[in-house]
């Protein structure tokens, strides 16, 4: 950067006396204005602006229509009496710690193992990384289907391995404990986004060091966790933290396969946020939900920043 | 891609010449568990796609027979045509596929654009600006949803397809991000010489960063476009009128009224997903780019 800047300022000025080098320098810092002000004005109008605005709509009760009433912070207070918002927070919060850690590991043990020179790979590759880019309504309708506790897939399998012990396969997603664990379970059958990744990444690591260790005589768990498990955090490190802010915001699933249910044993908080705002039309509340998904969010994202120091290595190779 | 497989195929072979050089049972062993894990792995990953297939063909006595079966005993398609009889349904995905398209042209413009002017040129706060986009990137988007939706209610967007379309011109910062990292792989030289020719920014940007970055384009609009296609919040939230429906609002739609009908509701959610997965065949490369790109530099 600086030796282009030079370059051509050292070239454009010799002629002029050095008049030149800055209006290059200004008029280079014009055009970078104009060229990032599509990000600028987008910042201002679709997230700065909303964010401020969302803290005032969370003061009033309004439905955007008929009704604009100022309520203090009662919204505010609400949020944390409020059993459904409890509840929305305690299963997001539990799908985001069980997801998170077990998808991360589950990536990495499909890329480490389809990185062992395997013959086929992009074969297999494909067919682990196929199921992480359909998602969403048609996805959920699936698993609805195969988690149908007669004569679904799973409870087919499962049902005759149960039977000599006289146990019963678990109801899914229609039953109060397993409605949650199944929407996890099914969580992890889009690791392969993330395995892609650490794939990729894997491909990165020099096989030098590799060879190296082997001189020193380093077995191959060893070589694991002192050449690629190192070499793999960074990559790690930014997959976990944009992983922690997509799990606390999961919502279809919840919407289109339980409805929340049974008994909120699958409200999200997004669903809840959605129902609050979109169906019951309390938006000030509903802002004042979001407010309090956002603080969570944060908060575990600067864990997981301030925790990057003690295990992320950034060393370039 | 082939430059990065190679690499990773020759590596393992050089490991296990050196290792393993006395032991070849036990290399043996571990590579046939290894095989047999990958294997059995691949088929759990890929059973519900068989079940989902095997469904929508089915005759309808068979499908709910108890126990299961897991072979049709004779192939009905025509589960396949029900979708497209109870509702417009070719219509969702000309819906589906207008919303992701301009919002797809909408992010790489725009993202291409300012990703440029952070990764090129030079400007005061540009570093500070850049952390700013970097911290916009961890928002939930959700965060957002009640205070736009407000302005889309002045605006009287409601019921149009503009408030999914138009956020995705102004730069999205996971894009800027991605189309700024990978401006930073494109040598200076080509800058120098440009911008000695009389070309400004603009110009360079034009005509020399775009025509080298389509791989990184076309990352932006696969991502793009498998976003919108999947999208079910935003739909749901400003659609309005069944003609108007995505295909994620229709499948829900369809959910409702074809609960006896589970053939046909596969069949709708294997329609809904095939031009996705189309596109992954089609764009493989850009797919994997675009992890590259984005994930293992980041």
């Amino acid at each position: 950067m600086a030796s282009m800047q030079s370059d051509v300022g050292r070239r454009t000025a010799l002629p002029e006396h050095g008049k030149r080098v800055i209006k290059q320098s200004t008029r280079e810092s014009l055009y970078g204005y104009l060229l990032i002000s599509p990000w600028l004005l987008g910042f201002i109008i679709f997230t700065v602006g909303p964010m401020l605005a969302s803290l005032v709509i969370g003061l009033y009760r309004t439905d955007f229509l008929t009704e604009t009433t100022y309520v203090g912070l009662k919204w505010y207070r609400n949020v944390f009496t409020d059993s459904l918002v409890r509840k929305a927070l305690i299963n997001t919060a539990i799908y985001s710690f069980s997801v998170v850690p077990i998808n991360t590991m589950l990536a990495l043990l499909i890329a480490v193992m389809l990185n062992q020179g395997i013959k086929f790979q992009s074969f297999w590759r494909t067919v682990y990384y196929l199921p992480s880019i359909v998602s969403g309504v048609a996805v959920a309708l699936l698993w609805r289907w195969l988690y149908q506790p007669d004569i679904g897939l799973f409870n087919s399998i499962l049902g005759p391995i149960l039977k000599p012990f006289g146990l019963l396969p678990p109801r899914w997603i229609f039953s109060e404990e397993w409605a949650l664990p199944s929407i996890i379970i099914m969580a992890f059958w889009g690791a392969g986004g993330a395995m892609l990744i650490y794939l990729a990444g894997l491909r990165g690591i020099p096989t030098s060091l590799y060879e190296a260790a082997e001189i020193d005589g380093a077995g191959s768990v060893r070589r694991f966790f002192a050449i690629t498990l190192p070499l793999l955090t960074p990559t790690i490190f930014f997959n976990v933290v944009l992983n922690i802010i997509g799990s606390w915001q999961v919502f279809t699933q919840a919407l289109v396969m339980t409805r929340g249910g049974p008994n909120n044993a699958t409200l999200t908080m997004v669903l809840q946020i959605y129902r609050t705002g979109f169906e019951n039309f309390y938006f000030g509340y509903a802002s004042a939900q979001a407010w309090l998904l956002f603080l969570i969010v944060l908060i575990f994202v600067v864990l997981a920043l301030r925790s990057a120091s003690s295990w992320v290595h950034y060393e370039r190779v | 891609m082939a430059s990065i497989s190679q690499p990773s195929s020759t590596r393992p072979a050089v490991v296990r010449s050196e290792r393993f050089r006395g032991s070849n049972l036990t290399e043996g062993i571990t590579r046939f568990l290894l095989y047999v894990a990958v294997f059995i792995g691949g088929v759990i990953f890929a059973i519900p796609f068989y079940w989902m297939l095997r469904t929508s063909v089915m005759p309808t006595a068979q499908v709910y027979l108890f126990p299961p079966e897991w072979w049709p005993e004779r192939f009905e398609w025509q589960h396949f045509k029900t979708p497209f009889a109870v509702f417009p349904f070719a219509k969702f995905f000309l819906n589906s596929a207008y919303i992701a398209i301009l919002s797809a042209i909408g992010t790489a413009l725009s993202s291409s654009l300012v990703g440029f002017s952070f990764a090129r040129l030079r400007f005061p706060l540009r570093d500070f600006l850049f952390v700013v986009v970097l911290a916009t990137m961890i928002l939930p988007e959700h965060v957002r949803l009640v205070p736009t939706y407000l302005i889309y209610v002045y605006l009287g967007w409601i019921g149009t397809y503009l408030p999914l379309i138009v956020p995705n011109w102004f730069a999205p910062a996971f894009y800027v991000f991605l189309m700024r990292q990978f401006f930073m792989t494109i040598p200076k030289d080509m800058d120098d010489a440009a911008l000695i020719d009389g070309c400004n920014p603009l110009g360079l940007f034009w005509r020399i960063h775009m025509p080298l970055s389509m791989p990184a384009l076309g990352v932006v609009l696969i991502f793009q476009i498998t976003y919108h296609w999947n999208d079910f919040l935003h739909p749901l939230i400003y659609i309005q009128g069944v003609n108007n429906y995505t295909v994620a609002l229709g499948l829900q739609l369809f959910q409702g009224q074809m609960t006896n009908n589970m053939q046909a509701l596969m069949a709708a959610s294997i329609l809904a997903i095939l031009p996705t997965i189309f596109m992954f065949f089609f764009a493989q490369r850009y797919f994997v780019q675009g992890i590259v790109v984005s994930g293992v530099k980041g």
